[in-house]
């Protein structure tokens, strides 16, 4: 039974222009996206920069209003709910974010972050919450001690940690990863993916884990799914992605994938142009004009998204 | 990871601690302009709370055989046409002067960052009414603006201090909104969002504590112009009435002897020049030392 199931999600974001704010066209961040997460499991959502991931991330907490589809956490339609309700959900829908030098609140001590959530939903003492937030901090890393300390007096992988502390305090069921590790530094990423992979073990935690970078999406996800233009082309478990891409846009993506073993050549697939802006996708398959492979028909109609086998999802008219 | 991002006027990425006001407060020190006015204000400050030791004896008794006296030890700034002490009648009045320049920035305050907060973060149809009322006072110039509510509400002490503060306002409104639209897109308040705060706790406790720099600034900006306007006010005879001793109204009533008795100008005239060049100074002070942009 999926935990979170996203279904033909939309988000188009209007261009305005003049002094009525009329709107001249829209931006199609995310167009038509479904996926389902299932309990304890890691899906990961990679992608280009610019090609909605952090849109999905967000529409399915709402914090940008999507325009269209339909996201069920916990047998909840969520674009349903009201205000009220839908604060009470995200007690156990949480986010962490990318940025964690804007995410924390620079005016705000630690302990005041991270107690915020529990604040928000639970009536306890002072107390008891010091001890709470304690626990918290200790739990991702952290020096309970340094609770009255500020944001700006922590590194960024510390600060990530903050984050995340903040984003467990109320026990979730599934948290949605924003590339939580692609502002650190790299020696600091793989600290924090195993600090995530240890949390999701021992809370039985669900992650939508975004990322860029496939080298980490591999190391803790489950599943992975492909993101083009405001749309999944690829959808199927860890492995048999990695070794078996079906779709010409994964195939480049993992070919750009830097080995470190200076004497292994590898036959890179250059994806020619840049991508298509989304305010005007192109028709068909949204990916045939960089299509190393695309056929007549790719430009004339587009692909379903259908299983091809043991799970995997594709959306290319080459199947 | 190093910072890349810009940091903004509105938002200072450090909290209030005890160590950064300690800084501050070093930085504003060594800015010898608006130590200059920290000390001229803590001076008028001073005089209006010790008026009574500093000058005894009434400052609006009238004592017409001493009129238009040009200064002497007993009179160290001279009389003016009813015989009273200019000094003691400038001493006197900085308790009048400062307690408009402070109800005056109350007004601006209570009204105005309310409605900025709320006009800044929730957009959309409230934004717009509050922006167009907004509008259409700025388009007033802001002395005439006060001076059209005097006319409304009548002279006196209490009014004066409701009309400036009024023209105030507008300026706070824009203020504010600005600062919380840019505020309000940080990451930090979708944070808020995200763990189950309530749009008002928000308001409260993110975005107003990350506005707080430029309304400091802005504030001690206002009282000068508080106190230049309630001069005005005064010198047209629709501020404060006479005999309180108010600035303004001084300047007024010495206006007929200011060729024969020039001092009885000069003196209050100094005083407001003084008091408005303190506020000035000091406010500019405080943008260096606040804004982190102008970081040592």
């Amino acid at each position: 039974m999926a935990l979170l199931e996203v279904n033909n999600l939309k988000k188009y974001f209007p261009i305005k222009k003049g002094i009525l704010s009329r709107t001249v066209g829209q931006v199609q961040a995310v167009d038509g996206v479904s996926f389902t997460l299932k309990k304890g499991e890691t899906l990961g959502l990679v992608g280009e920069s610019g090609c909605g991931k952090t849109t999905v991330g967000r529409s399915i907490l709402r914090l940008i209003e999507p325009t269209s589809g339909q996201v069920t956490f916990n047998g909840q339609n969520l674009l349903r709910l009201e205000r009220e309700e839908l604060r009470k959900v995200r007690a156990s829908l949480q986010i962490i974010f990318q940025d964690p030098f804007s995410s924390l609140d620079p005016r705000m001590n630690v302990g005041q972050i991270i107690a915020e959530p529990i604040r928000n939903h639970l009536k306890i003492s002072k107390s008891e919450m010091r001890n709470q937030v304690a626990y918290l901090m200790e739990r991702v890393g952290l020096h309970p001690e340094q609770m009255s300390r500020y944001p700006h007096e922590f590194s960024g992988g510390q600060r990530q940690r903050i984050g995340i502390a903040r984003a467990l305090a109320l026990n979730p069921l599934a948290v949605i990863c924003d590339e939580p590790v692609s502002a650190l530094d790299v020696s600091i990423q793989a600290q924090v993916i195993n600090l995530l992979a240890q949390l999701q073990e021992q809370m039985n935690l669900s992650y939508l884990f975004i990322a860029h970078d496939l080298s980490i999406v591999e190391h803790i996800s489950d599943r992975v799914a492909v993101m083009y233009l405001g749309r999944i082309v690829e959808l199927a478990t860890d492995r048999e992605l990695y070794q078996n891409p079906m779709h010409p846009y994964t195939q480049a993506l993992l070919s750009a994938v830097p080995i470190p073993d200076p004497e292994i050549r590898k036959k890179k697939i250059l994806l020619q142009g840049d991508v298509p802006s989304p305010i005007n996708p192109p028709s068909g398959c949204a990916f045939h004009t960089r299509c190393p492979e695309r056929k007549e028909i790719c430009s004339r109609e587009e692909p379903i998204f259908q299983n091809i086998g043991a799970d995997h999802w594709v959306a290319c008219h080459l199947m | 990871m190093t910072e890349i991002k810009e940091d903004n006027v509105c938002q200072p990425r450090e909290p209030l601690s005890a160590s950064r006001f300690r800084r501050n407060w070093a930085k504003l020190r060594r800015n010898k302009a608006a130590l200059v006015g920290a000390v001229l204000i803590l001076m008028y400050v001073l005089s209006a709370l010790l008026a009574p030791v500093l000058f005894t004896g009434n400052p609006s008794a009238p004592n017409l055989i001493n009129s238009l006296e040009t200064p002497t030890l007993k009179n160290p700034l001279g009389t003016d046409e009813l015989g009273r002490s200019i000094l003691g009648r400038i001493i006197y009045g900085s308790r009048i002067s400062l307690l408009i320049a402070v109800g005056v920035v109350s007004v601006g305050i209570v009204l105005g960052i309310p409605l900025g907060l709320v006009s800044g973060y929730y957009g959309g149809k409230i934004d717009f009414s509050i922006q167009r009322v907004t509008d259409t006072l700025l388009a007033f110039p802001g002395f005439l603006l006060a001076l059209a509510l005097v006319a409304v509400l009548g002279v006196g002490f209490k009014n004066t201090v409701i009309s400036i503060g009024i023209s105030m306002v507008p300026m706070y409104i824009r203020l504010v909104r600005g600062c919380v639209l840019s505020v309000r897109e940080e990451d930090y308040v979708e944070a808020a969002r995200a763990v189950g705060t309530r749009d008002v706790i928000i308001l409260i406790r993110h975005i107003l504590p990350n506005v707080m720099v430029p309304i400091t600034v802005q504030t001690s900006l206002s009282m000068g112009m508080a106190i230049l306007f309630a001069a005005g006010l005064g010198f047209l005879g629709i501020g404060v009435q006479p005999p309180t001793p108010e600035w303004g109204t001084m300047l007024g009533s010495a206006r007929s002897y200011l060729f024969h008795a020039p001092h009885v100008a000069t003196f209050p005239g100094i005083a407001i020049f003084l008091a408005v060049l303190s506020f000035n100074l000091l406010g500019d002070g405080l943008r260096d030392a606040l804004d982190p942009r102008f970081k040592i």
